[in-house]
């Protein structure tokens, strides 16, 4: 029997994607042994969420409210899911492998004694036995690991499970939970949020990918690529190489310590296809590479590719999609 | 200031394809010939000591758990100019799961002393964990932040830029302090001078073992692993990629835009 602790997020009543791929991964791992899936709820106030999560597979909503968890602050999040996980006991929590997932989820392992895996692909229940998926070595090997003793705090990497199939009526039992939380847990504090202009589609969300490379040389041609992402409804991304030049922003970053984007269409213009940038997108359906150097390794993973000068080839290209668009 | 930067010596990650071997008993890569590096976030955390340390003065310790020859790791690491290194080198610990590393990492910082900032790579470059940081905050007690590019000091506290999924954040938080790094602008490794290296190569790296940290034992080693690799794969990609040809450079965009038509992705 594996219980499962999702720590969910919502706006509204709605649940976000994270927390519907959560609760759909919780789901079939509870289902697979005769388990429970019990969603956790932090905030200030209550929210109308509830009856989604019901709806979305949890049997059970945990419901902390506290001034403290006005917003995430990572002290006061990893003390009140050990205080709730201490009460649920369940076997594998999971969490959304985001900013506050992978900030939180060490922590609170080390404080449950726990085991702790992150950019998890797949949980499976085998027997009694859980089986975690992920990728090592950048994406190169697939590794199945088991978990050797309970609880496990699990990230699960976005864009990578089914997402839970909505079953409207279904209800569960709702725990309101008291969580002891003083002040002084808190160690850090956010002083000021910047939020990075964003044009068009999400990264993470979009169905068509257009990413710079080292190839570009620049912050210019990013227009050239935006003017293509725009055309195709699709987003702008970027290599580690050109996010840390300081071309284009950081949260642009495809790979292993930006995003990872599974779209229809990957088109990488420029870009070497590092081990690390291959990590976040080689989940994408079709992948197209533009490079001058034929023995890129981003040609070994593209599906269509031009060697040559991106120069010269993109704005022919955008005027060819213009017409057939 | 002192600032302990963790570091973890590993097989280069960018070697070709057909050179990626796995040990089928381990389960981990195999060496075979192949150069080894400090890995890749580890070397930004570096960085940003060193920079600290040039701003306010004080001094950089590199710290590394690994095989006797991570010593290399060190070596490199004072020739990027950090004042001094410790090794824990003892093959039982090297089985160990992140929380065991980061208990035998914790006990080597205490041992050190605590210093004001521990920092390490935001994530590893070999099996991509990226829980060090924050499993090392918990070990020694001490607040955390995580992916972290910059790192300044105001009023005697640590004012850090944290990158989140729509841009970043700015947090403050007192000393001592964990903060695991991830690349940026303004803290791409420096190359180190011949002289450097020179000197580095005649440093005493102090090497410790398990008995040297009074480790608890229940925390290290294989045994105490919570979760085990039960088998590696490794995906095969159809690499098959079609490489459009024409004439000239135009004729092969209008060629990709035709084709992915005809597959009806555009």
């Amino acid at each position: 029997m594996t219980d499962v602790l999702v720590l969910v997020e919502g706006q509204g009543s709605v649940p976000t994607q994270n927390t519907l791929e959560l609760l759909g991964a919780a789901r079939r791992l509870a289902d697979a042994t005769q388990g429970q899936v019990k969603a956790v709820v932090l905030g200030a106030a209550p929210t109308p969420l509830t009856a989604g999560l019901f709806a979305c597979g949890a049997d059970q909503v945990l419901r902390a409210e506290h001034p403290l968890l006005d917003g995430y602050q990572g002290d006061v999040y990893v003390a009140a899911l050990t205080q709730i996980a201490g009460q649920a006991e369940p076997q594998v929590i999971l969490l959304a492998d985001d900013s506050c997932g992978k900030e939180v989820a060490p922590r609170l392992a080390h404080r449950l004694n726990a085991g702790v895996v992150t950019e998890v692909l797949a949980v499976e229940g085998d027997g009694p036995a859980v089986l975690f998926r992920r990728q090592m070595y950048g994406g190169r090997t697939i590794a199945t690991l088991v978990a050797q003793r309970f609880p496990v705090v699990a990230t699960v990497k976005p864009r990578t499970m089914a997402p839970a199939s909505e079953l409207a009526g279904r209800t569960g039992e709702e725990i309101a939970v008291a969580l002891t939380l003083e002040t002084s847990l808190v160690r850090t504090k956010v002083i000021q949020k910047v939020a990075e202009e964003v044009r068009g589609v999400k990264l993470e969300n979009a169905r068509v990918v257009v990413s710079g490379g080292r190839g570009l040389k620049g912050p210019e041609p990013f227009k050239q690529l935006e003017e293509l992402a725009q055309l195709l409804r699709g987003a702008v991304g970027a290599s580690r190489a050109a996010t840390d030049a300081g071309w284009v922003p950081a949260s642009w970053q495809v790979g292993q310590t930006g995003k990872t984007v599974s779209p229809d269409l990957y088109i990488a213009v420029g870009i070497s296809g590092a081990t690390q940038h291959l990590a976040g997108m080689t989940g994408s359906k079709t992948i197209v590479a533009i490079n001058t150097d034929p023995d890129a390794p981003i040609f070994k993973v593209a599906h269509l590719g031009i060697v040559g000068d991106y120069k010269a080839i993109l704005p022919k290209f955008i005027e060819k999609c213009k017409e057939l668009t | 200031m002192h600032t302990i930067v963790c570091i973890k010596q590993i097989i280069d990650p960018e070697i070709p394809a057909d050179q990626f071997k796995l040990d089928p008993n381990s389960m981990r890569q195999l060496r075979g010939g192949l150069s080894l590096v400090i890995s890749a976030y580890d070397q930004n955390a570096l960085e940003v000591a060193l920079q600290l340390r040039e701003k306010g003065g004080g001094k950089v310790t590199a710290l590394c758990l690994g095989e006797s020859g991570a010593v290399g790791a060190i070596k490199s690491a004072l020739g990027m100019g950090v004042d001094e290194g410790f090794l824990v080198s003892d093959q039982p610990l090297l089985e160990s799961d992140p929380c065991g590393v980061a208990h035998v990492l914790a006990k080597a910082i205490q041992k050190i002393g605590v210093p004001d900032l521990v920092l390490t790579g935001g994530v590893s470059g070999d099996t991509g964990d990226k829980v060090m940081g924050p499993l090392l905050a918990e070990a020694l007690g001490l607040p955390c932040v995580t992916f972290v590019s910059k790192v300044e000091v105001k009023d005697g506290k640590a004012l850090v830029r944290r990158i989140v999924e729509d841009g970043y954040e700015l947090v403050e938080a007192a000393f001592p302090l964990v903060a695991s790094i991830i690349s940026d602008d303004s803290n791409v490794p420096r190359y180190s001078k011949l002289k450097d290296i020179m000197a580095a190569a005649k440093k005493q790296v102090p090497t410790w073992k398990a008995a040297d940290l009074g480790l608890e034992e229940a925390r290290v080693g294989a045994g105490a692993a919570r979760l085990q690799v039960r088998d590696v794969s490794v995906p095969q990609r159809e690499s098959k990629c079609e490489i459009l040809d024409g004439e000239t450079p135009e004729e092969r965009a209008e060629r990709l835009a035709l084709r992915l038509r005809e597959l009806k992705v555009i």
